[in-house]
């Protein structure tokens, strides 16, 4: 039996509980994406045995019974990983020695080598210095690091990048996304920023008030309207491309989307390449007819498929483009002035569109 | 220096490195035990911990006595056990010393474990560490400090100790009699000048003692950052 599922009802840190009924994924990276107080970490913390709740649940990984009403299986035994908002490296052991805790208390040999991670996470440099001497990236670093080594199962991060200055998050997400392509390794990833989820997740669990709201593939989720991601004021698709050739002259990259076009920033990935795009729904506007002369360089032809009205002022379109979708948000009143309908043919005239970092999309 | 002021301080320093092990073998799990408690109930415990730091000995030193009367079930049970008498004997004297001395050792390592994040031991614990494994790996590295001072105060304290040791243990040469009674006897013979002696060498014991303490607690502050 693969996955994890969780049978789970325990009181959280504040006024909430967590109520989960739910079978996640063990392959690729899972996030769980909630604003804070929905529960997050008290879920993590079920996970890694760190926290047993009193009411009658089951925690199984794989068809193996971490928590039943009979059975509890200790943290120490579970072989899961979990890298902390905070750290938590031993203030007493160097970077090496925090690395080699974890190496020593192995059961199984099948997880990475200390050079390998060391290698990965660009740690030789840090391995005689103290934690008190690490920036926080460089600390965040060691602790995945340390993680990796004690050769898990499952992976568990808690918002490890919430305490990063920008540059040092985007540094660590580069990190993050080259070890979910390394390893073979389960990840939860837990998290409240939309952008961070969709850099990494293949999957995703929206949590609010200790309960599962929706649960999906990213690009499902992030496509619909029905979900409270579509109510973010950054609410954003995302559609997978393929890299096609740069125009450096002019410092584009075209990107091959469901048979069309779109020109994005230049990039130094091969002609080929699969890529996820997000396209934030503010920056996606339509039209009935193909503008001619636009400033616009990416317009493209696309089919409503569904209309929400959010709030008085305006409206939400799901936009289908080949077999994927994008997102549009506009003024209620051109809506009406557009007298738009689901199943109407128009032209989404996207003014940005981010291509993320991640290149490992394997999944459908 | 006589035979019998030697042969105090050699029990003496018997008795107090008995207890001070003894102390740190039962005390640190006690220590750890109220250090992680978060109820308000072991402040019963925590009080019966205190007690000897506010009795007057010979009030310990009393109930202790008729604790260890031959006739009372500890004391037909030594006796059953080791065929000898247990109140004004060694035997009684470690015992005594270990309550009087109790707080001395686990007060220190109780505020030093309560010091140490539970966070890092829940980290250490999806590393693969049991709890005694955390407590070995992490607890006792970041608590190492205190547990000197915890031994150190035990052992001064157990040296010093005077009205418990004589309620208990009497005033028995080689078997007893510890330099606090050694010091009391001479006194109440008038022979100041070896009683000068024993206390002179008492102050300096403790104060050097004492400087060394505070020494290593200035040099190495381990802190957890905020």
């Amino acid at each position: 039996m693969n996955g994890l599922a969780l049978q789970l009802d325990c009181p959280g840190e504040q006024h909430f509980r967590l109520q989960v009924d739910c079978v996640l994924p063990t392959t690729g990276v899972t996030a769980i994406y909630g604003p804070s107080g929905s529960g997050k970490s008290t879920l993590l913390d079920c996970i890694a045995g760190l926290r047993r709740p009193k009411s009658p649940g089951h925690v199984r990984f794989q068809g193996e019974s971490w928590m039943t009403a009979e059975t509890f299986v200790p943290p120490w035994q579970r072989r899961v990983a979990y890298v902390f908002q905070d750290a938590r490296l031993f203030p007493h052991l160097n970077v090496q020695q925090n690395l080699d805790y974890a190496v020593s208390r192995r059961t199984h040999d099948d997880g990475p080598g200390m050079q390998q991670v060391v290698c990965w996470l660009e740690l030789a440099e840090l391995l005689q210095r103290s934690p008190a001497a690490l920036s926080a990236g460089q600390k965040q670093r060691v602790a995945i690091g340390r993680a990796l080594l004690s050769a898990p199962r499952l992976l568990l991060l808690d918002e490890p990048l919430a305490n990063l200055d920008h540059s040092a998050s985007q540094q660590c997400l580069i990190y993050l996304q080259r070890l979910t392509k390394e390893l073979q390794l389960p990840i939860l990833y837990v998290s409240h920023d939309i952008e961070e989820v969709s850099q990494l997740a293949d999957y995703l669990v929206l949590l609010e008030n200790g309960k599962i709201a929706d649960q999906g593939s990213l690009l499902d989720l992030c496509g619909r309207l029905d979900t409270r991601l579509s109510h973010e004021e950054q609410a954003a698709a995302i559609v997978l491309g393929t890299i096609g050739q740069g125009d450096p002259e002019f410092g584009l990259t075209e990107l091959e989307v469901e048979g069309q076009t779109l020109l994005v920033g230049l990039q130094q990935h091969a002609p080929g390449q699969r890529r996820r795009l997000r396209i934030p729904a503010r920056d996606v506007s339509v039209c009935r007819e193909k503008p001619l002369d636009s400033s616009i360089l990416n317009i493209l032809p696309v089919t409503v498929t569904e209309i929400q009205a959010q709030g008085s002022a305006r409206v939400l379109l799901r936009l289908a483009l080949g077999s994927q979708y994008l997102l549009s948000r506009i003024t209620r009143k051109s809506a009406t002035r557009l007298q738009l309908q689901e199943g109407d043919q128009l032209f989404a005239q996207i003014k940005s569109a981010a291509l993320l970092m991640d290149s490992a999309d394997n999944h459908e | 220096m006589s035979n019998a002021e030697l042969d105090a301080i050699g029990l003496t320093i018997a008795l107090a490195a008995i207890t001070t092990i003894l102390l740190l073998i039962f005390g640190t799990p006690l220590a750890w035990w109220l250090s992680r408690q978060k109820a308000k109930w072991p402040a019963l415990v925590e009080a019966l911990v205190a007690m000897p730091l506010i009795l007057p000995p010979t009030v310990l030193g009393f109930y202790l006595l008729l604790l260890l009367a031959p006739d009372t079930a500890v004391g037909r049970a030594w006796y059953q056990l080791t065929g000898t008498q247990l109140a004004f004997s060694f035997s009684a004297l470690v015992i005594g010393s270990v309550i009087y001395s109790l707080p001395f050792v686990v007060q220190p390592l109780q505020a030093a474990f309560q010091r140490v994040p539970e966070d890092l031991l829940k980290a250490a614990a999806t590393l693969g560490a049991n709890p005694l494994d955390q407590f070995r790996s992490v607890v006792i590295p970041l608590t190492r400090r205190s547990f000197v001072t915890a031994a150190s105060l035990g052992f001064a304290h157990t040296v010093g100790e005077f009205g418990v040791v004589l309620m208990i243990g009497g005033n028995i040469p080689g078997e007893t009699q510890v330099l606090s009674i050694a010091l009391y006897d001479y006194v109440e013979s008038l022979q100041f000048a070896e009683a000068h002696r024993l206390a002179g060498g008492l102050v300096v014991f403790s104060l050097v003692l004492l400087i060394m303490l505070y020494r290593q607690d200035r040099r190495d502050n381990w802190r957890v950052r905020a």
